[in-house]
């Protein structure tokens, strides 16, 4: 690991100072940017730590109904926050789903929104990444790349956001607050990461020295919670990312879908809503049929960007089934393996 | 640069000068403070046989920085036992055959603790294997250390029934 300046300042202002220099970086549990620091992957001049910043840790209810998070708050406090899950239940669950117990325990809400993808030719610095290295190449287009995008990818570039957390997020109209040299706005989580274009090196539409400070969830997104999953199909039953997930949102009124909210992860650069497909289920019963044809649409755009053709179906087919689960209740408790397509099978079975 | 930490560490408040920021919680308490008890295995926080106990939770201390825990109250393996009575997870583990060649089991056990600290998985083997789920064991002792916790999961549970009744 190269070596770095350490400062951990007392203010969000001298944070923002701190970090506006060029070759810093914010440093909250550090879960991913050590990891890529240990690589040297990512090899920041000064780490600016934010943990001890006051205020950042707290979960809020808005007068609106709606929630604020502070970027701080841990994954798994999160998660396990009793009003929090039943509101949001399909959030809790993805976070449920992401990494170990002792990852969620330190990872925080602000460090999950802006991960870097788990593309191995990004971590691995003996090859060509344009996302690395603008200009270098990407050996993922003819290597191993059964896993990457099928949706928004360029030539310059086929990774894929890893996070789980986002997925539900961007189906549910969450928003970003960030404070920044010019004073605090506001970004929705859907436009916050950017899709990689010939600039996959800026990876959101975040400035040197912005801070995303909290995480808002608008009121109407719990109207959804009688009716919410998220689903993910791993490589092994635990501990691993999404090679597709889906959040899937409904409420139903008297048999028929009056709002749907879906997205998916795995697919792309960036937590992808399938607002098309939201607009077939709007207003039609919930039935297989309405599922399948709002899968096909979410889908219709994409192609494949190496030997990953099968996730295209993979991701209608797991549309379809996150739909179902959702449209057949949220359950009272989060299964045993979070959002994973084997746990009512497990539960039998044990 | 330098940069002065205290952390209290099994208890005992620990003043440590840091020559470098780069100085992970594991070295730490490894090269530092020669509690070597907590194992480095992957070093990218893919293994868990790092785990110890930071403010009470269980993280991963190869992806922690040193600097960053500044007043940190850290629990490791070394920090269990009282004299020759081991912790009942330990004893548990010993009791159900927990470990083959051991390297991991610091970091189980601490995980385990844990998991029970934290109450989500109770006496459900899906819970409890989901839970231990960041903790790998290269000799594939699982269903010894599933027994374990479940077996002091029970223990507990009719502890807490007894109270109640």
């Amino acid at each position: 690991m190269k070596t770095f300046d350490y400062v951990r300042p007392a203010t969000i202002s001298d944070a923002i100072a701190a970090a506006a220099e060029p070759g810093a970086a914010y440093l909250a549990a550090g879960t991913n940017l050590l990891d890529l620091m240990k690589g040297g992957i990512t090899r920041p001049d000064r780490l600016v730590d934010v943990t001890r910043l006051p205020g950042l840790d707290r979960i809020e209810q808005l007068p609106d109904g709606g929630v604020r998070i502070g970027a701080l708050v841990r994954n798994a406090d999160l998660a396990h926050d009793p009003d929090f899950a039943r509101s949001y239940p399909a959030i809790a669950e993805a976070l449920l789903s992401g990494a170990s117990a002792q990852l969620r325990n330190a990872a925080t809400v602000g460090g999950n929104l802006l991960q870097r993808t788990r593309c191995g030719y990004f971590y691995d610095a003996a090859s060509a990444c344009n996302k690395r290295e603008p200009g270098a190449g990407c050996d993922a287009r003819d290597g191993e790349n059964r896993l990457h995008a099928v949706l928004g990818w360029s030539e310059a570039c086929i990774a894929t956001h890893p996070s789980d957390f986002c997925v539900p997020l961007v189906a549910l109209d969450a928003v970003v607050e960030i404070e920044g040299r010019t004073g605090r706005r506001e970004v929705a989580v859907e436009a916050l990461h950017r899709l990689p274009g010939d600039t996959p090196e800026r990876e959101s539409v975040l400035e040197p020295g912005d801070l995303i400070v909290a995480l808002r969830l608008p009121g109407e997104a719990r109207t959804f919670s009688a009716h919410a999953r998220y689903l993910k199909v791993r490589e092994r039953t635990s501990y691993a990312f999404a090679v597709v997930s889906a959040a899937a949102a409904l409420r139903i009124e008297q048999g028929t879908i009056r709002d749907a909210r879906l997205a998916l992860g795995g697919v792309a650069a960036k937590p992808w809503r399938a607002r098309s497909a939201e607009e077939i289920l709007a207003g039609s019963s919930p039935t297989q049929a309405a599922f399948r044809r709002a899968a096909e649409v979410a889908l219709a755009d994409a192609r494949p960007s190496g030997d990953n053709r099968f996730k295209i179906e993979l991701a209608q087919r797991i549309l379809v089934r996150a739909l179902t689960l959702a449209a057949a209740g949220t359950p009272q408790r989060i299964p045993a393996l979070p959002a994973s397509p084997f746990s009512s099978v497990s539960r039998s079975a044990s | 640069m330098n940069f002065s930490i205290s952390l209290t560490v099994n208890g005992v408040r620990r003043d440590v000068e840091l020559g470098d920021p780069r100085v992970t919680l594991l070295d730490l308490l490894r090269e530092r403070l020669h509690l070597t008890g907590t194992k480095k295995g992957c070093d990218r926080g893919q293994c868990g046989a790092c785990t110890v106990l930071v403010d009470g939770r269980r993280i991963n201390s190869c992806m922690a920085l040193a600097v960053s825990h500044d007043g940190a109250d850290v629990l490791t393996i070394e920090g269990l036992a009282r004299g020759d009575q081991l912790h009942p997870v330990q004893a548990a583990f010993i009791a159900h055959d927990g470990l083959q060649c051991g390297f991991c089991t610091p970091g189980q056990i601490m995980s385990a603790i844990g998991l029970i600290h934290e109450g989500q998985a109770g006496d459900d083997p899906e819970r409890v294997r989901e839970g231990m789920s960041g903790n790998l064991c290269r000799c594939g002792a699982y269903s010894g250390i599933t027994d374990a916790v479940l077996d002091v999961q029970k223990s507990l549970i009719a502890a807490d029934q007894r109270r109640s009744a």
